[in-house]
């Protein structure tokens, strides 16, 4: 086994998912499945080669530091789950 | 004209000659996607009201001899596309309720042009799937056969397009989502090189893969939605800043002495003899049009679907981050803290599938595998992009299938992730060396599914691919064939 459920218990923690125990069950056989495939990755010497972040390559992309409309407070709530005092509401964050 | 004839190509002459107008064409579409999509499902939102009012002032600018290129087109859109005051859920439960505030670049040079938009087309959630099951408003199905998938995840595009429900759509391909339903479907789709198209409001999957690019009926419009389409944007980083190329213009250059190359490794075992006999044929067709057909040898092809399904899933872990219930979408929270409607939310809004890759993503970036797995995958991406830049020292475009079979029936891949992962293996290399490619149709099997072929073109070298795509089209007439609507979906499949 690649992957307990313990292992994916823990990363589902990481992802801010809860998984049932039967979704616990079939991600890990899954996931198991799929990194024993990945695996194969490891076939291949690797040592010397520089890894590619981004297929074409480029430097870092400025642009002039000029002011722009932005979409503003009405068009950024609009969305909003809730919100109070032209805030995003969330429910209390420290225990 | 029937619907399913409309081309953006013969539309723009007929508007021209004043022998049709946009609100009829595109009332057309409305009746014909009313009369096919309560079987086919390639819609998740129409447009009607609003579609004809642009259509009106389209017919307007026509008059005054003030048109673009594609004013007055009916097209479809992914619902990828953040579009303002559209809905716009990337087949997810978790943006149900999202509605943008603003249009994504593409969707905005479009309505620059006039361009009528009917509605947002079904796909796989969040892009993340290649037969559009994974869809929260249901799998769209094959016009050509409903008990097949379409592919994905571009699905709703491909079927809407080949349906003749639309005159063309955009898509979005990661891994092959346009290529795949394009293939699947019987029609055209080209994703370009990376950079080539902003991606900006494009909701994201895999940032470093994600490219934007049309599904049409023929070569030309594809050259003609393309152009309208690519070029640089202040908005998009990784927008490339290279003047777009007339595509159009050089289509009819012919391939006579072009160096197409055929990489040994798309021609493997596990390759359906129907799909390689159509291939085959295909080549055949170009040696007759006087192209030079070279073998050549992308050797860490094998390695592809491995690399990208870690680095996929890497990135959209990450993207996918932004789905917590705070800002947009739908909040899950019975009580207790911040986490716990973090975990509420984002548990009842993500399908299975993109759990999964949110999973292995994660798994993948986390302290201790991050070496193993995200940076080993980004090496082999390295000597799958050398492969490329070797193979086209010698050859100007490469000629392969687009997948390995034809499309295969509902259910038949969903109960193994992995199966359905490695039927992308000919399309996900492209993605990872970041250049161009496009599906055109090429012969269909014996029980009538469409297959496709796959051109790859130079990191930019769009206008070359497209050229090859329209002087086998002119040389064959795979394209003019309709799916028949004579096909009912077997009761045990649904």
């Amino acid at each position: 086994m690649k992957i307990t459920e313990e292992d994916v218990t823990y990363v589902a923690g990481l992802a801010r998912l809860s998984l049932t125990p039967e979704e616990l069950q079939t991600m890990t056989g899954q996931m198991d499945a799929i990194l024993d495939y990945v695996d194969k990755l490891n076939e291949l010497n690797t040592d010397d080669i520089v890894p590619t972040a981004h297929a074409v390559p480029m430097a870092n992309a400025f642009r002039a530091d000029q002011v722009r409309p932005s979409i503003g407070v009405t068009s950024a709530l609009a969305n909003a789950p809730q919100e109070v005092d032209n805030c995003f509401q969330v429910p209390r964050v420290i225990e | 004209m029937s619907a399913s004839q409309l081309t953006i190509s013969g539309l723009r002459q007929e508007f021209q000659e004043q022998r049709t107008t946009s609100v009829a064409v595109t009332q057309q579409c409305l009746d014909r996607i009313s009369s096919t999509d309560t079987e086919l499902n390639a819609f998740v939102t129409r447009c009607d009201e609003e579609a004809l009012k642009t259509a009106a002032a389209a017919d307007t600018r026509l008059k005054e001899g003030a048109a673009a290129a594609l004013t007055g087109i009916p097209l479809g859109l992914k619902d990828i596309f953040n579009t303002r005051g559209v809905r716009t859920t990337c087949g997810s439960k978790i943006l149900d309720n999202y509605i943008p505030v603003y249009d994504a670049t593409v969707v905005e040079r479009l309505r620059e042009q006039g361009v009528v938009i009917v509605g947002k087309l079904n796909m796989d959630e969040f892009a993340m799937g290649s037969s559009n099951e994974t869809s929260a408003s249901g799998a769209a199905l094959n016009p050509w056969d409903p008990n097949r998938v379409p592919g994905g995840s571009s699905g709703g595009s491909a079927v809407a397009v080949a349906a003749g429900q639309v005159v063309a759509a955009l898509g979005t391909d990661t891994g092959g989502s346009i290529r795949q339903p394009a293939a699947h479907c019987g029609v055209v789709g080209l994703k370009p090189t990376y950079g080539r198209v902003s991606r900006y409001g494009v909701i994201a999957f895999a940032s470093s893969l994600d490219q934007v690019g049309p599904i049409t009926r023929n070569v030309e419009d594809c050259a003609l939605l393309l152009g309208a389409i690519a070029g640089y944007d202040h908005r998009d980083s990784t927008s490339v800043d290279c003047p777009v190329p007339d595509y159009q213009a050089s289509l009819r250059d012919g391939v006579a002495g072009k160096k197409i190359g055929l990489p040994r490794e798309y021609f493997i075992e596990g390759l359906d003899p129907e799909v390689k006999r159509a291939v085959d044929a295909a080549i055949e067709v170009y040696r007759g049009l006087g192209a030079d057909l070279v073998p050549v040898s992308l050797p860490h092809t094998d390695y592809s679907v491995a690399c990208y399904y870690l680095i996929a899933t890497a990135e959209a872990s990450s993207n996918l981050a932004r789905y917590d219930g705070v800002r947009f979408g739908v909040r899950h929270s019975s009580g207790g803290g911040l986490i716990d409607m973090y975990q509420q939310t984002r548990s009842a809004g993500f399908g299975a599938e993109v759990k999964r890759r949110i999973m292995l993503g994660t798994y993948a970036l986390s302290s201790g595998y991050y070496d193993a797995y995200y940076i080993k995958a980004q090496k082999v991406r390295t000597l799958i992009r050398q492969d490329f830049i070797k193979a086209f020292e010698q050859v100007d475009l490469l000629l392969t299938p687009v997948a390995p079979t034809a499309a295969f029936r509902i259910g038949e891949k969903t109960a193994d992730p992995l199966q359905m992962y490695l039927s992308d293996i000919f399309t996900i290399p492209v993605n990872l060396a970041g250049t161009c490619a496009m599906s055109i149709p090429c012969g269909f099997t014996e029980a009538g599914m469409p297959i496709g072929l796959q051109l790859i073109g130079k990191p930019f070298g769009e206008g070359d691919i497209l050229q090859a795509a329209w002087a086998f089209e002119q040389a064959t007439d795979w394209h003019q064939r309709q799916p028949t609507n004579n096909r009912k979906p077997d009761e045990n499949s649904l």
